[in-house]
């Protein structure tokens, strides 16, 4: 499998961004803080206001390391990227099977199996860690319930419905999510999923982690060639990553669920760690984020095993998996898209 | 074979090593654009950083070198950069085999040079590229190339390359299945084998799973633990 390389996140607003020969340089008040080859960058994620200089870019665009710069809170603005690349008729099959209803509920129906088989992972994971401490007639309910939309699924004629059975999914799937919250419960809890903006600290930190995730699938699919923004279940709209919303679904409770819920349940990240404005909007402090994003590049180094290909691969890996995979479908290669499940 | 190619068709001359080495892996980089640097790939890029120069030529007594030298064949259909031609002077005319050059005195007779990472290889991907470039300089010069070099940086040795018929013939195959599978826009499936082990594309390629992968039907199944519906 492709080397797991590392994302750069650069936090700190004063931030220079530079190239020295095959290097990046970080530079603060004009000193050299931070050096790395540029081989070993997969991704430079720029938080704030950091500067970049113009021969830096044209490093990134040559070695095909993706530019982002995202707003201090991780709204995402923008990304120097070298030409389109990739394969134009793999793309244009993408775009007429994004036109093709029974293809897109075919696709559409895939991530949204998998991501609610994978909530319903999530919840029973705690059921079996945590038997002691969590309502488990209310997980197990609600993982009943959620097998029972799995199945419903498969029976769905339009997209419409099936947006219909994903809505229900995730609102019983984020009743129960407070179950996996075990410490600091009276600072961290969540009553709906909310996000723009974000009403309590559990949805400002899931909020943060989906952009993370956003981010790394949005470069895995145009490494591979497809375009982030032709997606299947979710509708095209300019500057909407579409397709990478849609591979994400199946990603975001493993990924960003559960470590939103390590990482309170760990006491590494607290209470204070957050601002809540006078109309109840809910915001990350700089030091919150630094440890999200060190737990989040950790995560991506651990191991599992990946269930289609049925090889050990490191987490990071995964979104370009899928995103290989998905290809290989559109492209004719496999005759169906296998998307991630977590068991 | 008076095939002539139009501009806008020509492919690139350095993928006939690839197309030679593995048909997947010139499609993946020519027909998917998929590239993975390795650090093979790396070395390579340096090692040709001199003999890329196209200001830096030399005349030397009777040997004039010309360093990054634009080739095209219309026959092939290829166009490229050679890294080296060298010009041998001759005092008199030699048939077929010389030109003259300008401004300078003599006749010549061009040679292509082809700079190599590495050791010789056991198969002609090096040979089919130095070949390719030799007859594309048959085309523009209109002199017939008998031999060529492929020097090695592992060895420091060059190699003469006979540009004999057989190996204009396998040339010619080459790059006519290169045409026909651009046209055709398909990526062949992976044949395994040794070689893939040498290949930089190996984790874009994933033979194992081009040739044979579990039933993605199966595995929604035994996944959702449902039944997968047919559309």
């Amino acid at each position: 499998m492709r080397k797991l390389l590392n994302t750069l996140y650069v936090t700190m607003p004063n931030a220079y961004l530079a190239r020295d020969g095959e290097n990046v340089l970080i530079k603060i008040d004009n000193e050299i803080r931070f050096r790395i080859p540029v081989h070993n960058l997969e991704g430079i994620v720029c938080f704030g206001f950091a500067g970049a200089s113009p021969g830096l870019m044209h490093l990134c665009c040559e070695r095909g390391v993706t530019l982002s710069f995202l707003t201090e809170y991780g709204k995402f603005k923008g990304r120097v990227t070298g030409k389109v690349s990739g394969n134009i008729l793999l793309r244009k099959n993408q775009y007429r099977w994004t036109e093709n209803e029974i293809i897109t509920l075919r696709m559409a129906t895939r991530f949204i199996s998998a991501k609610i088989m994978n909530s319903r992972a999530v919840l029973h994971r705690a059921v079996r860690d945590h038997p002691q401490v969590v309502d488990t007639t209310l997980l197990t309910d609600t993982m009943k319930n959620l097998a029972s939309l799995a199945k419903q699924l498969q029976k769905v004629k339009d997209l419409h419905t099936l947006r219909g059975v994903e809505g229900q999914a995730a609102y019983l799937y984020f009743s129960a999510f407070n179950q996996l919250i075990l410490s600091q419960k009276e600072d961290f809890s969540m009553s709906e999923r909310n996000r723009r903006p974000p009403l309590d600290r559990i949805n400002c930190l899931l909020s943060f982690l989906y952009t993370l995730l956003t981010h790394e699938v949005v470069a895995a699919l145009e490494s591979i060639g497809l375009d982030p923004q032709a997606g299947f279940l979710h509708r095209d709209r300019p500057g909407r990553p579409s397709l990478a919303l849609d591979v994400m679904e199946e990603l975001r409770p493993h990924f960003a669920d559960r470590l939103a819920a390590t990482l309170i349940n760990r006491n590494q990240i607290n209470a204070n760690g957050f601002v809540v404005k006078e109309n109840g909007a809910v915001i990350m402090d700089e030091k919150t984020r630094k440890e999200v994003l060190v737990a989040w590049q950790k995560r991506k180094q651990e191991e599992i095993i990946h269930p289609f290909l049925e090889e050990k691969v490191p987490l990071g890996l995964v979104p370009y998996i899928q995103a290989m995979l998905l290809a290989r479908h559109v492209r004719g290669d496999i005759e169906d898209y296998p998307p991630f499940f977590w068991k | 074979m008076e095939k002539r190619h139009l501009e806008e068709d020509y492919l690139l001359l350095s993928g006939i090593q690839h197309m030679a080495f593995c048909e997947r892996q010139w499609a993946l980089i020519h027909i998917e654009q998929a590239w993975a640097e390795n650090a093979r790939t790396m070395e390579g890029k340096y090692l040709h950083e001199r003999a890329d120069n196209p200001f830096e030529n030399e005349t030397r007594k009777d040997v004039r070198v010309v360093r990054a030298m634009p080739v095209v064949s219309k026959k092939l259909g290829l166009r490229g950069v050679a890294d080296i031609v060298e010009f041998y002077r001759t005092g008199d005319v030699l048939e077929e085999v010389t030109v003259r050059l300008k401004n300078r005195k003599g006749w010549w007779r061009p040679c292509p040079v082809e700079y190599k990472r590495g050791r010789p290889k056991r198969d002609d991907r090096d040979a089919v590229q130095l070949c390719a470039q030799a007859m594309a300089l048959e085309e523009m010069l209109g002199v017939k190339i008998e031999f060529g070099f492929l020097y090695y940086a592992q060895t420091k040795r060059r190699v003469e390359i006979a540009i004999n018929q057989q190996l204009r013939t396998r040339v010619e195959e080459l790059s006519s299945k290169m045409h026909q599978m651009f046209a055709d826009g398909k990526t062949p499936k992976a044949q395994k084998g040794k070689h893939c082990s040498l290949c930089s594309l190996k984790e874009i390629c994933q033979p194992s799973l081009t040739i044979r992968h579990r039933s993605v039907k199966e595995y929604l199944a035994q996944m959702v633990d449902l039944e997968v519906k047919d559309y």
